[in-house]
């Protein structure tokens, strides 16, 4: 499938009809949707209305944005108006939100065509998507494998081509991991970009909305539609957005000498050997291209984990209160009295994940043991976001693995959350410290699985970030490599 | 037969008030809908004060302003930095299942409020009472029982989130308070200084003043607190008093009878006068607070807080200290004029305008009041502007027309408003103050009542007032009062 460059171009030069490409979309998703899975509602009313819109505005002669008439995939997080949004949850299985998220509706305004919602770990709490309460998504390169996670719908829809481009949402690395799994690119965007109003909120202070695409480029032209301050969101930054497709830039040169720095913590136990060789490879490459490598190091980030899988539950217990069958959502429809509501509600609603993340989240904010966990907890993720300070000081951009291992057999890991919780490790502490970071294809292993490589950036340096990735990419060919489907 | 009886125990109560504040700003603390009051349920709602999934709350910055400037007039030290805090506990009316409220930084701390109170002999005496603490919080919605008047025992319940995420101030006193009726003083205080800042309109029938007691009794000289009580449900300052009275009874009994007083929740019942027991503490609940992620920190300048100092109104304490010092009223008449702010807002403007501030002060107070009693009206409602009354009381001081006259003519200026001057002379009730002219009606009187002339000269001098009565009369109460007097002694006597 070709580019959004590309599209727009075929569609202003009226080549194909913006009807043309989302019925290309929605019947390649119906070719593909039985094996692959990564949507829970299919929107092709809706996709064909939108469609229609963007045609009659070029019929009409009027100018149209690069995005109008793009076919795009919605994580099933953001909350589309009229749609059911589930959350990958049983809880919110009949949930029709009233509203419309910011992004959607960003989206909706550049005239971009949302063919469908896609599949996720149940409140965006897994790596593998395999917690969604409906359905497994396959991996596009090994259907027997799992695309990542959370956001593996929208990863393993792009890898695909069941769409141009997509949402996803990035909490501990829910983003970069499946980009890196299905060997597309992947953003997580610096904490504050872009809105969260309308994204049901996992862990507030670590959640964070970016795009998937076949293309650096791609991924760019997304990322300046949804960027920018919202004043429905009083975490939003309130800075100029720069032209992220205008930075990009075929080399390092322009900017004199690109210093690049490569995280020692991430290289060591746990990583696989094809993985880092690939990296290794890919830093090597990036030093050819004339950026200068250094190694790094920030000693906190082996922190990281421990210091996540405290503050995300305890935000998590508080912004999952409200599913109680009272207003919203499932209810057990014969309780004993309040409690018995609340307790069936809960208990029937939530799967094993959410249940877990909820009770450990109670557990360190209760009385007695905030200080030693939560609290405790916050101050390290100030010691890791001055490890990250320091690094910058040092150089403009650091590099990492963004997964150990490649995907992984589905069921592999279901019995083992804390294996499943390590996949996280590279990804996490980009989170804790609100910084930008992307994850693009380095390279295969031999089973002809991709691998991916992360990219971290200073704070609100998406422009650097996205023209170091997209010069790599265009001097390589690991982008241009399409999975095995037989479609 | 001094034998003295073995001294008795005397107890005293120890008294702090948790007061919440509806503040009256146009839409709710996190969000767009409106806050009035009396709408069908679930009419002001909107999907962020309803906690949809995926909303995210917004400080109205009104709040803000309102919460510092109640601070500042309660004598608090702002915080420069404050947070909002996440309070977790589940109930159906509670719309996030946690309310966003303020814990360890609060925008307000470390005031006080002074109250003004009379002792046994009936002279002024002022109290100060401490201010622990002023917080910004959300309300929740309320619910509505079927088939039973609470939770337990109802056959189903409905939501209400109208009042769900209305901007509220919590605001806790010290334990300095030690009777009912200084608790409900300090209520009433603290509601004028909300209503002089234009923040809240104080409305406890509504509710958008609630306050809660806590109360324990001890022997009067011992320092340790006794088993604190928490009293809720009162509906006025006068059942805030007759609450704490009650409760002060009954632990007092139990103290001396040697039970124990337990720590629990007691409701206040109107109509049977007495707090009766709701539910016992266990421990303290465990609210799992920690700062709230979607709203950063709270920070406010110097120069914001001094540019809202600047905007205080005069408050009703300074106010009072004014009218006794500078005004001459007494602290009695101070007090009752400064209740209420619109009050003395007619009043000053009606000094401005040169009336005498106690023939003011007597007018508002006495025939004033009495008919916005009568009417139900306020001194906003009423025709009659400050500058009229001033008029009318300028009238009176120039002997145009006697007090009983503006009595008179007063009903017809409330409700019609206009000129005093004009209404009198259209009435044709000036004042006959011309002494050649009253003696001709004094003549006229004294001629038609020979009996009475002959009993008065006899010595029955106390019918000189059936004379002024007469002469009264014959002259549609426009004689003036002293000259009729004067004349009428010089006449009956001969």
């Amino acid at each position: 499938m070709a580019s959004i460059r590309e599209l727009h171009h075929q569609l202003i030069q009226k080549e194909r009809t913006a009807v043309e490409l989302a019925e290309a979309a929605l019947a390649r998703m119906d070719a593909l949707e039985p094996q692959i899975k990564s949507f829970l509602t299919v929107t092709a009313d809706q996709a064909l209305a939108q469609a229609r819109r963007v045609d009659a505005q070029i019929a009409a002669g009027e100018p149209i944005g690069l995005l109008a008439g793009i076919p795009i995939g919605i994580k099933d997080n953001m909350c589309t108006q009229g749609i059911r949004t589930t959350c990958g949850s049983r809880i919110l299985e009949t949930f029709v939100p009233p509203y419309e998220s910011t992004v959607t509706q960003r989206l909706q305004q550049a005239g971009a065509v949302m063919v469908g919602k896609t599949n996720m770990d149940e409140f965006a709490m897994g790596s593998s998507t395999e917690t969604s309460a409906y359905q497994v998504t396959a991996n596009p390169w090994d259907v027997e494998r799992v695309p990542g996670g959370s956001s593996g719908g929208s990863a393993a829809a792009v890898a695909a081509g069941e769409c141009v481009v997509s949402l996803g949402s990035d909490t501990g690395g829910s983003i970069r991991q499946p980009a890196s799994l299905c060997g597309v690119v992947g953003m997580k965007p610096t904490y504050g970009l872009v809105s969260r109003y309308g994204l049901v909120a996992f862990a507030s202070s670590l959640d964070q909305i970016g795009p998937f695409g076949r293309s650096v480029e791609d991924v760019a032209l997304v990322l300046q539609a949804i960027a920018g301050h919202d004043p429905h969101d009083a975490t939003s930054l309130d800075v100029e957005i720069p032209d992220y497709a205008a930075a990009l830039k075929p080399d390092f040169k322009p900017r004199g000498k690109l210093r690049i720095g490569i995280i020692k913590e991430t290289f060591g136990e746990g990583l696989d050997a094809t993985v880092e060789a690939a990296v290794t490879q890919a830093v090597e490459q990036m030093q050819a291209m004339g950026a200068e490598v250094q190694v790094v190091s920030c000693p906190q980030f082996r922190y990281g984990l421990p210091t996540y899988y405290i503050i995300a539950p305890s935000e998590a217990s508080a912004n999952l209160a409200r599913y109680d069958g009272v207003k919203f959502g499932y209810r057990h429809d014969d309780p004993e009295n309040l409690l018995d509501m609340y307790v069936k509600t809960r208990s029937e609603g939530f799967g094993a994940e959410v249940k877990r993340r909820i009770m450990i989240g109670t557990y360190v904010l209760s009385a007695g043991y905030y200080d030693a966990y939560y609290l405790k907890a916050q101050k390290v993720r100030t010691l890791i976001k001055q490890d990250f300070e320091r690094a910058f000081q040092q150089v403009d951009v650091l590099v990492s693995p963004t997964s150990p291992t490649t995907a992984f057999r589905a069921g592999e890991k279901t019995d083992d959350p804390l294996g499943m919780y390590l996949l996280d490790l590279m990804t996490i502490p980009v989170n804790l410290a609100g910084l930008p970071a992307i994850s693009l294809p380095c390279g295969f292993d031999a089973q002809g699985l991709p691998i991916g490589l992360q990219l971290i950036g200073n704070v609100l340096r998406e422009d650097l970030l996205l023209s170091v990735a997209h010069a790599y990419e265009q001097a390589t060919e690991w982008h241009k490599r399409k999975p095995p489907l037989a479609v | 037969m001094t034998s003295a009886a073995p001294a008795k125990t005397q107890y005293e109560a120890v008294i702090g008030l948790e007061t919440h504040c509806q503040l009256s700003t146009e839409t709710k603390i996190f969000s767009t809908s409106s806050t009035q009051f009396g709408g069908d349920p679930n009419t002001n709602i909107d999907p962020v004060c309803m906690g949809l999934p995926g909303t995210l709350p917004v400080l109205n910055q009104k709040v803000l302003e309102y919460a510092v400037k109640a601070g500042l007039a309660l004598n608090c030290q702002i915080a420069p930095y404050s947070k909002f805090d996440r309070k977790q506990y589940f109930y159906p009316d509670l719309p996030k299942n946690y309310q966003i409220s303020q814990y360890d930084l609060p925008i307000a701390e470390h005031g006080w409020l002074e109250i003004e109170l009379d002792d046994e002999a009936g002279s002024l005496v002022r109290k100060r009472i401490g201010i622990t603490r002023l917080h910004m919080e959300e309300d929740a919605g309320k619910l509505v029982h079927g088939g039973g008047d609470r939770l337990s025992g109802s056959t189903y319940s409905l939501v209400d989130y109208n009042r769900a995420g209305i901007p509220l101030v919590e605001i806790v006193s010290e334990p300095d308070l030690r009777s009912g009726t200084e608790a409900a003083e300090y209520a009433r205080e603290l509601r004028r200084i909300m209503r002089y800042l234009g923040v809240s309109d104080g409305n406890m029938q509504e509710g958008s003043l609630r306050c809660d007691v806590n109360i324990s009794v001890r022997p009067v000289g011992t320092e340790a607190f006794g088993t604190k009580v928490e009293i809720k449900n009162m509906n006025s300052f006068n059942a805030i008093e007759r609450a704490i009275n009650y409760e002060i009874e009954r632990q007092t009994a139990a103290v001396e009878a040697g039970e124990p007083i337990y720590q629990e929740t007691r409701l206040w019942e109107e109509g049977a006068q007495r707090t009766i027991s709701m539910r016992m503490k266990e421990g303290s609940s465990d609210y799992r607070y920690f700062p709230e992620p979607d709203l950063g920190p709270i920070q406010v300048s110097s120069q914001q807080l001094e540019a809202w100092r600047t905007e205080l109104p005069e408050l009703p304490a300074q106010k009072r200290q004014r009218y006794e010092q500078d005004l001459g009223l007494s602290p009695y008449d101070a007090r009752v004029l400064t209740d209420d702010r619109a009050m003395t807002e007619y009043f000053e403007a009606a000094i401005a305008t040169g009336a005498n501030a106690k023939q003011a002060a007597n007018w508002l107070m006495g025939d004033i009041s009495a008919y916005l009693n009568t009417e139900k009206a306020a001194i906003t409602d009423i025709a009659l502007t400050p500058q009229t009354l001033a008029e009318m009381i300028g009238l009176i001081d120039d002997s145009t027309i006697s007090t009983k006259i503006a009595k008179d003519i007063l009903p017809d200026l409330l409700a019609q408003g206009g000129s005093a001057k004009d209404l009198v002379e259209r009435k044709g009730l000036i004042q006959m103050s011309d002494p050649a002219v009253l003696e001709a009606e004094i003549e006229q009187v004294i001629a038609a009542h020979p009996d009475e002339l002959e009993k008065y000269r006899a010595g029955k001098t106390k019918l000189l007032g059936f004379f002024v009565g007469q002469v009264m009369k014959r002259t549609g109460g426009r004689a003036d009062p002293k000259l009729t007097n004067q004349l009428l002694a010089k006449k009956l006597n001969g």
